[in-house]
């Protein structure tokens, strides 16, 4: 795993990490637009990046579509991603 | 149903090899306030919670330790995996290392094996959200105590993130505990 991949992955969680968070809030407050607004924006852009990801370093879940061989199975498993050289 | 996905939920960093203080993170991996029981206890609640925003609540919390749990056994994972025969001697992690080499299980830092009597289930929301916020300060609490032993800065960082990941999750379960007190023309009242 690459420099570039990793900040990539990273920018990933970060955005699904933002999503958690307004999601959570919105379940106890679901008529709050403004959270609404920032959750179907960082929404639009997780799905346009994971997407981006996905076809250039393969699948993040099973359901997606894969080159041959099947690429789920590669390496590496997320606990072992080395995230030290931050 | 669930759906994986191959990312932590926190980038999950460990600078060095330390038997000694996994042994003690293990608490969280299967201990009394660790996630696996936060998981399996919100999870549980679910089907009798009466109103859907608190259903809502539940799964999503109750899914999200799940995560908390991958990154609390990556912890382990990382400061045990090159760890020699002789670091291990000695440490507290010996006794995990006979019995389960460097795999993971749930049991406490005491070597307790983990047990679904460490939550409930009550068909009752106000019983149910009263667990549930205590259970919440009681695993931060738990990271308090864990971040004041650990040396090792990476593990550090992510307990921190772990403690104020249930400060967040306790203030949602009390908004829950107030949606269920405020609900006007319900039929029960709680």
């Amino acid at each position: 795993m690459d420099r570039v991949q990793i900040d990539r992955l990273m920018e990933l969680m970060e955005y699904e990490f933002a999503l958690t968070e307004t999601a959570l809030y919105l379940n106890t407050h679901p008529k709050d637009e403004r959270a609404l607004r920032i959750h179907n924006n960082n929404s639009a852009q997780y799905f346009r990046l994971k997407e981006a990801y996905e076809m250039d370093y393969g699948l993040l879940t099973n359901q997606g579509m894969s080159g041959y061989p099947w690429n789920y199975v590669e390496e590496p498993w997320p606990w072992d991603i080395d995230f030290i050289r931050i | 149903m669930w759906l994986y996905e191959k990312k932590l939920q926190y980038p999950v960093r460990v600078d060095t090899t330390n038997p000694t203080l996994a042994a003690m993170i293990i608490e969280q991996f299967g201990g009394a306030d660790g996630e696996l029981s936060a998981g399996l206890r919100y999870l549980s609640q679910r089907w009798t919670m009466p109103d859907k925003r608190v259903v809502a609540t539940l799964n999503d919390i109750g899914t999200e330790e799940l995560a908390h749990w991958e990154m609390i056994g990556t912890l382990v994972y990382r400061l045990t995996k090159d760890a020699t025969i002789e670091q291990i001697k000695g440490t507290p992690f010996e006794a995990h290392y006979v019995n389960h080499g460097k795999s993971l299980y749930p049991h406490n830092a005491a070597g307790s094996p983990w047990t679904a009597t460490y939550f409930n289930a009550k068909d009752d929301p106000i019983a149910d959200l009263h667990e549930d916020m205590a259970a919440e300060e009681k695993a931060r609490a738990t990271y308090e105590w864990l971040i004041n032993i650990s040396d090792d800065p990476g593990v550090t960082d992510t307990l921190r993130f772990l403690r104020q990941r249930e400060i967040n999750h306790f203030q949602r379960f009390g908004e829950s505990l107030m949606l269920m007190q405020d609900n006007n023309g319900c039929r029960k009242h709680y």
